[in-house]
């Protein structure tokens, strides 16, 4: 089944250590078989309330009012919850990093932006009676269109999904509505080419499915702080988000978990934690917010839908020399982490892959969905769908084998990425040989002599001359933006761009005949981009909130310090 | 109306910890009075194994048995900080904290043997078996036990040690996309063997061999969980699950196990694994982190494998029998390619 | 109103009061304090919660609390012998057969069930008997391997 290929970069390794690279026992291995691993909800508590939502029946709806009487009085009813007693009924999660504009009400209270939002909370003594008092809730709609497609969402017209951001994209750098990659000339580049190529591909999403939904259980401790069960995948992260919501500083909270019951992403948005802290605050009382499994599926953020656009151009002897890629990441509702997924996307393109022109645009658009969020391989499983079925027809259009293929474009140790920093310590080509051989897959002796360790750098190392995109910088037509707080540190050593170039031509890395030199980009000028045109004065948008000064930020266990 | 087989393949990279950085984890080791060691982390094991790794680099770390080491995850009131588990994140972050907690508890705990045995601390190695010697001197050594009593009961030291890593944030160019994502990557190349059914549409992955390279491997045993796990789930994202079955349309999302597939037991297909270790410089004992990236490259092999079979491509995910029948109906029936590999 | 419903569970009398409609795993965790079985998605479709009732492998989430009068209900927290691990246990350490081991407990109920009336499964039985049980860590293999090996083994209880 496993095998060990200690022959490949023993010279890097030292492999006569005590206990590393050794498979002993896992710690947590007997709790597991005995049934002794203790999860969140295997604490229970007496006098324990039960929280349950209401969750929206329309995709996008203005709510006009909404009726608690009658669940107030129902049985068994400790407490009915909403928006107005959440003390900051809006937050984003990477606010925390000074990322995105607090966007997602806690509980919605003027209009619902997806199938399943949450905008009424019953805290009762049993999951039953706060299912009944539920049932009893009454809200009326003014049902809105709604948008779900990601390409739909960005044409103008399109209903505005989240306020926030009206032109339904999230805001970059506080001028543009996606990410960019520039390196090089990939018009330039598709001019030379023999072939070009353009696909469209399609990630589904998916739910992370762990097989302990969310949940947590909050409870009234010592010295008024509030302790919290939970199988949060950050302990703190959602600590610190639970603070922000609730209004309270991060020592009220002594947060227990550590042990999560598969997770896979699902568990970083404290879906439950901080509806089931303001619970126990309102009540006095634990209380338990535990997801059925059908909330999981549908209400849990699920790995957002992508849609990917990749252009190529290819040279008849396989080697791809421009490569452009579109990406769309549906959000759904509010942004949680799809902002940070596409910019992990952007630094992810081209793929392993040594290409001299890459240009790409990342976006992460909102519609009327539940909000998407992390999944393992966050921002690059998708993509790599997509490239690597491309790279199977490019293949076949150059009219080589795919093994082969991958290996003749493979980034090496030295090589420039398109992020602008030197790829070290690669192994992409050792990885195609040994699955070459494992499958009884033939590949030409020169490709099995190939290594990540020689052919890369010298011209591969370039930082290829990019012309500038002249496109205006759209700029999405919200508000301002908050952009990070922490100023750029310096470069170390593993992220210095690499020095100038020395003179070993890009085709010239592989041990075969070179073939005939293709024509290196050319760019209209090679000058560092300037930076974008002031906008007229009456265009300018609302100048962001000024600078936080004494008294406005404070000390975040997460972060160090945050705004308020 | 036949089975087809084909084979695809696919080569992957993945970024090691959270993209641009700034995703710092702490730990603290120390020790009771009898040379125990206990590391407290906020660090969240949600089955990838976060204790055991830790604990296996907290043991080389200070040279001491494995079973004399255990990992608290995780209580905000005891462990210090740490960003969490994602983004592969956990052995190069947390595990790069605990190594330099366990450093400094070594360093104390080998001038606690030192003034003992009237020495050099620099004079000292462990054995990895509970035994701290003087190098050169067989016969002239003390117990970690001893050491640890010493150290507490008579010079009164803190056996402790604490630990932060931290990958500064990087910046991002707006117009060019310059940044500093990663420090690190794993490798991987996939190479699918499927059978298609031109009559059901049903796709059917008949084994997978693969490769994967992931910097030192610190638990051979865990890393196979991960891979062997993380390729059942490439499978099933390529060939199963979707909560909106027919995206961009909301209808029809599954609100159960029944309704919201995954392949099971019966599904699974024989999975010929090579590990290669190239040791990240930075990583804790040079190691990256599985996780994430093991089902990447299992989902374009299947798609490029169902090409080799039948002649069509799958573009959109996930590839289910509906869709490989409209698409063989549209080309007007199964093209085998038998190009892959032959 | 609160009904008693009293049962064997793992070879001991137990008594526990429940509301009409209770399911046997609610019984189990919130009743008796027995956190064994899981609450995986109380749809009957994912096997967290199984459980042994008369012999058979039973969903406790949709199994009627009040149905379970009298009878012999065993969880994984009977299975261990005092210090001495179920040959099952044993097999599941050895073959790294959980990893976040939510799925564990009733994983390994459901493999007992079937060994208990077939000691010496096919790799098919062994699918057949969990293909109700979902693991979301393992891709199923190394618990397969395990419940084979468990049979495989000299040891019997």
């Amino acid at each position: 089944m496993l095998e060990f290929r200690k022959d490949y970069f023993a010279d890097e390794r030292r492999d006569d250590l005590d206990v590393i690279g050794k498979g002993v026992q896992r710690q947590d291995m007997l709790g597991h078989v005995t049934g002794t691993t203790t999860f969140f909800d295997d604490h229970k508590m007496a006098g324990m309330g039960h929280l349950k939502v209401l969750r929206s029946p329309h995709h996008h709806a203005r709510i006009r009012h909404i009726d608690v009487s009658q669940a107030e009085r129902s049985p068994g009813v400790r407490r009915v919850i909403r928006g107005a007693d959440v003390p900051r009924n809006l937050n984003t999660l990477l606010g925390l990093i000074g990322f995105g504009k607090d966007d997602e009400p806690s509980l919605a209270t003027t209009k619902v932006r997806y199938r399943g939002e949450p905008i009424v909370a019953v805290v009762a003594d049993s999951e039953r009676l706060a299912h009944e008092a539920l049932a009893r809730v009454r809200v009326d709609y003014d049902p809105l269109p709604a948008v779900f497609d990601v390409e739909e969402a960005l044409k103008p017209g399109a209903p505005t999904v989240n306020d926030v951001y009206p032109g339904n994209a999230f805001e970059y750098h506080d001028r543009f509505d996606h990410q960019r990659v520039r390196f090089g000339d990939v018009e330039a580049g598709f001019r030379s080419a023999d072939h070009v190529l353009e696909q469209r591909y399609q990630m589904s999403p998916i739910e992370q499915a762990p097989t302990e939904t969310n949940g947590s259980i909050a409870a009234p401790e010592t010295n008024g702080r509030f302790v919290v069960y939970t199988p949060t995948q950050g302990l703190f992260f959602s600590l610190d988000t639970c603070a922000k919501i609730l209004d309270v500083e991060s020592n009220a909270l002594h947060f227990v978990g550590g042990t999560a019951g598969g997770g896979f992403g699902g568990k970083v948005d404290s879906l439950t934690e901080p509806l089931a802290i303001l619970g126990a605050m309102l009540t006095g009382r634990p209380v338990r917010y535990v997801l059925g499994r059908e909330e999981e599926m549908q209400f849990g953020g699920p790995r957002s839908g992508e849609r990917i656009v990749i252009k190529d151009g290819l040279m008849r002897d396989g080697r791809i020399v421009a490569r452009k890629v579109t990406v769309w990441f549906d959000s759904g509702a509010y942004t949680r982490l799809t902002s940070y997924g596409a910019v992990k996307c952007a630094a992810h393109v081209p793929g392993p892959y040594t290409i001299p022109a890459v240009h790409g645009d990342f976006y992460c658009v909102f519609t009327n969905r539940t909000p998407a969020t992390a999944m393992r391989g966050f921002g690059v499983t998708g993509v790599d769908f997509a490239l690597e079925c491309q790279m199977d027809k490019l293949a076949a259009l150059a009219g080589m084998d795919p093994m082969e293929f991958r290996i003749l474009n493979a980034y090496r140790d030295g090589d420039m990425k398109a992020h602008r920093r030197e790829a070290k310590n690669t192994a992409l080509v050792e990885c195609v040989q040994v699955a070459a051989e494992k499958a009884r897959w033939p590949i030409r002796e020169e490709f099995r002599r190939a290594s990540s360790r020689t052919g890369g750098g010298g011209e591969r190392a370039r930082i290829p001359p990019t012309p500038k995109d002249t496109s205006p910088p759209k700029r999405t037509a919200g508000g301002s933006t908050y952009t990070p707080s922490v100023a750029p540190p310096p470069a170390s050593s593993w992220d210095r761009p690499a020095a100038s170039p020395p003179a070993t031509p890009f085709q010239e890395r592989f041990a075969m005949p070179p073939p005939p030199p293709a024509p290196m980009p050319r760019p209209a000028s090679s000058q560092p981009p300037a930076p974008p045109p002031p906008e007229p004065a009456d265009r300018r948008e609302p100048p962001p909130p000024a600078a936080p000064g004494p008294g406005t930020t404070r000390f975040s266990s997460v972060f160090g310090t945050r705004r308020r | 109306m036949s089975r087809h087989r084909g084979r695809g393949m696919a080569s992957i990279n993945y970024p090691i910890g959270m993209n641009l950085g700034g995703d710092p984890s702490q730990a603290l080791v120390h020790s009771n009075p009898s040379g125990k060691f206990t590391v407290a982390l906020s660090s969240i094991d949600l089955g990838q194994g976060m204790k055991q790794v830790t604990r296996q680099i907290c043991a080389e770390t200070l040279g001491i048995p494995i079973e004399d080491v255990f990992v608290d995850t995780a209580d905000s009131d005891t462990g210090p900080h740490c960003m969490g588990s994602f983004a592969s994140r956990g052995t190069h972050r947390a595990g790069n904290a605990v190594l330099a907690a366990a450093r400094e508890a070594r360093g104390v705990l080998l001038e606690a043997a030192a003034e003992e045995l009237e020495v050099d601390p620099g004079d000292l190695e462990t054995d990895g078996r509970g035994t701290i010697r003087v190098r050169g001197a067989p016969g002239k050594s003390i117990t970690v036990k001893e050491a640890a009593q010493a150290g507490q009961f008579k010079q009164g030291r803190t056996i402790a040690g604490r630990g932060i890593f931290l990958v500064p944030l990087s910046p991002v160019d707006p117009e060019t996309g310059e940044m500093s994502p990663a420090t690190c990557y794993a490798h991987a190349a996939m190479v699918a063997e499927v059978e298609v059914d031109d009559e059901t549409g049903v796709v059917t992955v008949v084994r997978l061999d693969s490769a994967y390279e992931l910097g030192r491997a610190l638990n051979p045993r865990m890393v196979e969980q991960q891979l062997v796990g993380g390729a059942w789930m490439g499978v099933s994202h390529a060939l199963y699950e979707t909560p909106e079955p027919y995206y961009p349309d909301p209808k029809a999302g599954g609100r159960d196990f029944v309704e919201y597939l995954m392949p099971g037991p019966g599904d699974i297909a024989p999975h010929d694994i090579a590990v290669l270790e190239r040791p990240a410089p930075d990583g804790p004992y040079g190691g990256k982190g599985p996780g994430e990236m093991c089902a990447n490259p299992v989902i374009p092999a299947v798609a490029n494998a169902i090409f080799d079979a039948v002649g069509v491509r799958m573009d959109t995910l996930p590839i289910t029998p509906e869709k490989v029948l409209r698409a063989l109906k549209a080309q007007g029936g199964a093209r085998p390619q038998h190009r892959a590999g032959r | 109103m609160k009904t008693p419903v009293q049962f064997r569970l793992n070879d001991q009398p137990v008594a526990v009061f429940v509301d009409g409609g209770d399911n046997l795993l609610t019984a189990l965790r919130d009743g008796v304090g027995d956190v064994t079985p899981k609450f995986g998605c109380g749809q009957g479709a994912c096997g967290a919660c199984t459980v042994i009732v008369e012999g058979e492998p039973r969903l406790a989430c949709i199994t009627l609390a009040e149905a379970c009068e009298g009878a012999r209900v065993e969880t994984l927290a009977g299975l261990r012998r005092g210090p001495d691990l179920h040959p099952l246990q044993s097999a599941f350490m050895e073959h790294f057969a959980a990893q976040c081991g939510f799925c564990t407990p009733g994983m390994i109920m459901a493999a007992k069930a079937l060994l208990d009336r077939n000691p010496r499964p096919s790799r098919e039985e062994v699918v057949e008997a969990i293909a109700g049980n979902i693991c979301r860590c393992t891709g199923y293999e190394p618990i397969i391997e395990a419940i084979l090996a468990a049979a495989a083994s000299a040891r019997r209880y």
